[in-house]
């Protein structure tokens, strides 16, 4: 299931520049987005895409790294926000002295402290009970949090101001741009330490013990203690995402810590490939992106989100991620070039198929939800009427010879699929 | 008081036996397949806008009939054609994918019906009050609404123990390879049972659409109480499932009509607080505001010192 565990090469062999290439890569295209994407609007999706990224992270480490679903994640990250906001607070009133940009680690700390107490019943089994206590605590908190109104702050929740610090170099965090690096070093530091900590005997006994727990007891290891760790380890992280949270938005409220969150972060670690490590990276980035572009074109983008995500389980089990991973074996025989073609063929009139799935749910939504008499409406840039006869046409054009043609073009794919990954002759029988 | 604990247990038990509708179906199918439905309860949502829709143009009645069936026949779609493929991804897929589901059916619910809750009524031959007690009335609905949950268990009762049908079922539900074996087709079995299932769990929605609402959460309301009736009455027991969605129901209604806090407790010991405390909403909790917790406490309770379940005899 893992290509990390595949390929465990021992680290040390390899050249330290050669291990230390993704991660220089990583840290300058952190430095050289906001130069690119320099808008609000593109500070504001970024930041919200690093706070993902720790999440989604930690959420990997129990579904993708120690095989345990969680459906109550989110309690992590609202504990950690909520506990840095009240931290935030108190700073403001000046009850203590301490750093802005240290404060997520009080939200990893409380996350850590919630970890130990529900790790420490929860772990004893993977698998459904452990989901399924995982949700009964996601309740319960969500739940909770509505009744101690001293803490949670009730419907309205908790804000804070992050401005109000003691200042480092002259920087109080005012601005967008200042809290875009500070969320973009948070996320280095983090990123790097789960990356550490899945290679250290307690990530790869997690790993061990996901994929056959009776093994890894007859070994030695206890899977309770492993899980645990992995639980502990997870909290805390999922904790430093909420504290972020908190610094970037300056309010923590109920909706951070119940289910609903709790399911986006399992949406976004899905379809970003939960046997890779970078795929919930990948995952974050796409459901942010979606997220925010798309609800800026139409109101039905969770009805995609939700069609998407049963389509990845269904068909993609590994992820976005795991299909960029599948063309590995034929970018190394460098026959990538054969693919390139059979894709296009295919790819064209499956995007005219699915944009005439798209027009039409746009256009239903439309009919049903504008003023009654209302009919003109217009989607990327093309307006029409959403009763003309000549809208329906095209639909059906659209779905149904895109539909066809992709069809007809799936046989030729396949056979250059099969060419393009054909092991050399004279190759030892590497596969995929 | 005698009339606060009359008409709590009316409708405590009105309460566990639409739960016992939903959790009967749902327990069904986790024991036989291994996979909590997180979709069960988006099947009850889709029975009752189902109903909506039909009893605008035909009526109550025929909906009653009508649409159940068809949440059976798209709940045995779903098995076909969608639990069955990501099967071989294995149960933690599974589950995912009925968690997929259920958040993919309310995005459906909300495009095909819009966000607001629909005016989905009783029959007007039901909108009287049945009897008269203390001063409170009792809606005739409600008595409509239990009479069918009855009537359910005791069909489903003598299917599962007195036809050939429920023999298989019994048997598949304990050891699917043995009877396989035995030359029972268990794919149609499971198809047939997921079927059923979720049809029991339209037709309560369709009864208690009216009831409790018709909007895009209800689905979302009920859905994670029904795990817990199913997770505490036990794997594959239907005993179990029964006892838990009394209880549950009778919990519910019990913590809300009581309304006792901590506060109460405290002044029994002539113990006061201070009211500016950052525990202050400890002293002042009251039965009613953990009424909704009460269920996920059992849960994890039971999950720690009996993962059987109440009547289970094996681990999930």
């Amino acid at each position: 299931m893992s290509e990390i565990t595949k390929t465990a090469s021992p680290v040390a062999s390899r050249p330290l520049l050669k291990t230390l290439t993704p991660w220089i890569g990583f840290l300058i295209l952190l430095l050289a987005l906001p130069n690119i994407f320099s808008s609000n609007v593109g500070l504001y999706t970024m930041n919200l895409m690093g706070i993902f990224i720790i999440f989604a992270l930690s959420y990997n480490m129990l579904l993708g790294q120690g095989g345990m679903l969680s459906f109550g994640h989110a309690v992590y990250f609202g504990l950690g926000g909520f506990m840095s906001v009240h931290f935030m607070n108190y700073i403001e009133d000046g009850d203590f002295t301490f750093p802005m940009y240290l404060i997520p680690i009080f939200g990893g700390l409380i996350g850590l402290v919630f970890g130990i107490i529900i790790g420490s019943f929860s772990t004893r089994r993977a698998g459904t009970v452990f989901a399924m206590i995982s949700l009964g605590v996601g309740e319960l908190m969500a739940a909770s949090s509505l009744i101690f109104v001293a803490f949670f702050g009730g419907e309205e929740g908790v804000s804070g101001d992050r401005t109000t610090g003691p200042e480092l170099m002259g920087i109080n965090f005012g601005q967008d741009i200042h809290i875009y690096y500070l969320i973009a070093g948070w996320v280095f530091v983090t990123v790097a330490l789960m990356y550490l900590f899945s290679r250290t005997p307690a990530g790869r006994m997690a790993n061990a013990v996901r994929d056959n727990a009776e093994r890894a007891e007859f070994v030695g290891y206890s899977q309770r203690k492993v899980r645990f760790v992995s639980f502990c380890a997870s909290g805390f992280f999922a904790g430093i995402a909420g504290g972020l949270f908190a610094l970037n938005f300056e309010i923590v409220t109920e909706e951070n810590l119940n289910a609903l969150t709790s399911g986006t972060v399992l949406l976004m670690a899905y379809i970003g490939g939960v046997g890779f490590f970078i795929g919930p990276i990948v995952g974050a980035v796409v459901f942010t992106l979606l997220q925010s572009i798309l609800s800026n074109y139409t109101d039905i983008w969770q009805l995609y989100v939700g069609i998407l995500f049963v389509l990845t389980v269904m068909y993609v089990p590994q992820g976005l991620t795991g299909i960029i991973v599948m063309h590995t074996a034929a970018w190394r025989m460098r026959r990538i070039g054969l693919l390139v073609l059979p894709y296009l063929r295919a790819g064209i009139p499956a995007l005219a198929m699915l944009t005439g799935i798209a027009t039409f749910l746009e256009t239903i939504h439309h009919m049903r939800s504008s003023v009654e008499g209302e009919t003109a409406m217009s989607l990327m840039g093309v307006d029409f009427d959403s009763h003309g006869i000549v809208t329906w046409i095209v639909i059906l054009a659209l779905v149904v010879v895109g539909g066809y043609l992709t069809r007809s073009q799936l046989p030729q794919l396949r056979d250059a699929w099969e060419m393009a990954n054909k092991p050399p002759a004279k190759a030892e029988g590497a596969g995929s | 008081m005698l009339e606060l604990i009359f008409f709590s247990l009316l409708n405590g038990i009105v309460t566990g036996l639409l739960l016992f509708m939903l959790a009967s179906g749902l327990t069904l199918i986790f024991s036989m397949m291994g996979v909590l439905n997180f979709a069960h309860a988006s099947f009850y949502m889709l029975g009752a806008y189902f109903a909506y829709t039909i009893s605008i143009y035909l009526g109550f009645w025929i909906g009653l009939i009508v649409a159940p069936i068809l949440v059976g026949l798209l709940g045995a779609v779903v098995e076909r054609y969608g639990l069955r493929y990501v099967h071989r991804w294995g149960h933690v897929a599974e589950l995912i994918f009925t968690f997929g589901l259920a958040f993919l059916i309310e995005e459906v619910v909300q495009f095909i019906w819009g966000k607001d809750t629909k005016a989905y009524h009783e029959p007007e031959i039901l909108q009287f009050p049945l009897f008269t007690f203390f001063g409170q009335n009792f809606p005739a609905y409600k008595a409509f609404m239990l009479l069918i949950s009855i009537g359910i268990f005791i069909m489903l009762l003598l299917i599962l123990t007195r036809s050939r049908v429920g023999l298989i079922i019994q048997a598949a539900i304990h050891k699917p390879n043995m009877t396989a074996m035995l030359g029972h087709n268990v794919p149609l079995v499971f198809m047939g049972v997921f079927g059923v299932g979720c049809a029991l769990a339209g037709l309560a929605g369709v009864i208690a659409g009216p009831a409790l609402g018709t909007f895009p959460g209800m689905a979302f309301v009920l859905g994670s109480i029904v795990f817990v009736i199913v997770v505490v009455g036990g794997l594959g027991s239907l005993t179990g499932a029964f006892v838990a969605s009394l209880l549950i129901g009778l919990l519910q209604t019990f913590a809300i009509a009581l309304d006792y806090s901590v506060n109460d407790l405290l002044q029994l010991f002539n113990i006061s607080f201070d009211a500016d405390s950052a525990f202050r909403d400890l002293w002042t909790l009251s039965l009613p505001q953990i009424a909704p917790i009460l269920p996920y406490l059992l849960l994890i309770l039971i999950l720690i010192f009996r993962p059987t379940g109440l009547f289970g005899n094996r681990e999930t």
